[in-house]
């Protein structure tokens, strides 16, 4: 595999920034509720983890390393700031409902990581294809998680009803608990859990082993 | 990285630098879209309010639609009509502001919402002889997680109701959410706020189906299942508004002609 290659399709699976490297956990929970801003945030994030690492990298040899993390944190967060007031100008309904989350784009780990983990060290055009796998790699995540929680916590998607709700006269009773935070938190188990049986080189060592149990032979 | 990066001279270029190019590109960003972010809002309040009234049709643009309303300004104390205190006159910003705002007693406060401004802006839809059609009113009031902002919206008589809709709210999907279920929302239409000549809102939810024959069944909507205290906000909400801290004197105003 090209380099090109492996930067932008890597983290999509083998290097998911939220089943491996389980970065920026908390916004999948909040914005999968439905499809339709599970996308919208993928997009965002995708754009700016990609620009951000794009004028990362373009001025990696200017910055002084004692203010590294402070140079990279002023532009993601004028980055964020202006995804922000697009979305405002132009997807205002969109942007009613992720209310906030847009703005935490800020603290999403991914965005950070990636530009200190790698922005610092490579060259602008491989950083924005980077950036762009990455937040692919997140966007994934975050439709599985949507579609699953749309589909069987209010029978529909992207809005458009698949299984009629009792509510509305149909035949199926939605489940409560995927429309509130914490089922993301089982979905993305289970999507992680799925990924590394399929790729079980991502399993991780176990830091510490149980030692065996020496008390029970004296009884 | 090399390490004359890491002088005091330039360090301090380097961040003069990136916070004047990053200050210049978000300004330039907020500035020059402002206008349309503006316009949006307006649009959005806009539909809301023809939600209420029963008036929206997707196939008119909103503005169009919008002309058939006239918006009002009622002072709540007095009950009569009164200028925009300000221009952009937002209630939502004066409930706070010393001047055009008050702070609520707990026991007048039903509501919850701790602060009220003086004056709220009404929307009339008028017929051609200019009688009053319909009677749109912002209401607001806390629910389980978050305060439900809506607009409930009156028949000429002052009495029946033609829809509630709430534009903003947070309440927990699938049971409290449920005040967004067009079926919820259409249990409204035809149901009467106040028993005959009082003005203390009859107006509650109950538990279980409202079967038409019971008497006061006009007072009466179904509670949200699962969502007591969400249908209980909306029910303190409603007789908070309708009561005499809300548009009470001035809808006993506008029914003697007199606001």
């Amino acid at each position: 595999m090209s380099k090109t290659n492996e930067v932008l399709v890597g983290p999509i699976v083998k290097n998911n920034p939220i089943a491996l490297q389980i970065l920026g956990i908390c916004s999948a929970l909040a914005v999968t509720s439905n499809l339709k801003t599970a996308l919208v945030m993928g997009i965002a994030v995708s754009l700016v983890t990609a620009f951000s690492n794009l004028f990362i990298s373009a001025i990696r040899n200017q910055i002084p390393g004692n203010i590294r993390i402070i140079v990279q944190m002023t532009i993601i967060a004028s980055l964020v700031i202006v995804v922000d007031q697009i979305l405002k100008a132009f997807a205002y309904e969109i942007s009613k409902q992720l209310s906030v989350f847009v703005g935490l784009i800020i603290t999403n780990c991914i965005v950070m990581g990636r530009a200190e983990a790698f922005a610092m060290k490579n060259p602008p055009g491989i950083s924005f294809l980077d950036g762009i796998g990455n937040g692919l790699g997140y966007s994934l995540v975050l439709m599985f998680v949507g579609t699953i929680r749309e589909l069987f916590g209010s029978g529909s998607l992207f809005g458009i009803e698949i299984l009629p709700l009792i509510n509305n006269g149909g035949w199926y009773q939605g489940n409560g608990l995927l429309l509130l935070p914490p089922s993301a938190f089982f979905i993305i188990g289970m999507f992680i859990w799925i990924i590394r049986s399929w790729k079980p080189e991502q399993v991780e060592k176990p830091e510490y082993v149980l030692a065996s149990n020496t008390k029970g032979a004296e009884h | 990285m090399s390490s004359n990066n890491d002088t005091i001279g330039k360090t301090l270029t380097v961040t003069i630098l990136l916070c004047v190019i990053c200050s210049v590109v978000v300004s330039a960003a907020a500035v020059m879209l402002k206008p349309k972010q503006v316009a949006n809002k307006d649009l959005d309040r806009k539909s809301n309010i023809l939600a209420a009234a029963g008036i929206a049709d997707p196939s008119k643009s909103v503005d169009e639609l919008f002309k058939q309303i006239t918006t009002r300004y009622v002072d709540l104390d007095s009950g009569k009509f009164v200028e925009a205190p300000v221009a952009n006159y937002d209630a939502r910003k004066a409930a706070k502001d010393p001047q055009l705002g008050e702070k609520l007693g707990r026991s007048e406060d039903i509501a919850s919402i701790k602060y009220q401004a003086k004056v709220m802006p009404v929307y009339l839809v008028e017929s051609g002889d200019g009688s009053i059609e319909k009677v749109i009113l912002p209401v607001h009031g806390y629910g389980l997680w978050s305060t439900l902002y809506g607009f409930l919206a009156l028949e000429g008589d002052l009495n029946t109701v033609v829809g509630l809709g709430f534009y903003s709210h947070a309440e927990t999907p699938g049971l409290g959410g449920e005040v967004d279920n067009p079926l919820w929302k259409a249990l409204w239409p035809g149901k009467k706020v106040y028993a005959d000549d009082t003005s203390d809102p009859e107006i509650h939810l109950v538990k279980g189906s409202v079967d038409p024959s019971t008497p006061n069944a006009e007072y009466k909507v179904d509670a949200l299942s699962g969502a007591t205290l969400t249908s209980n906000g909306v029910t303190h909400l409603i007789q908070f508004w309708m009561g005499k801290n809300g548009y009470a004197p001035f809808l006993n105003n506008l029914r003697a002609g007199e606001a």
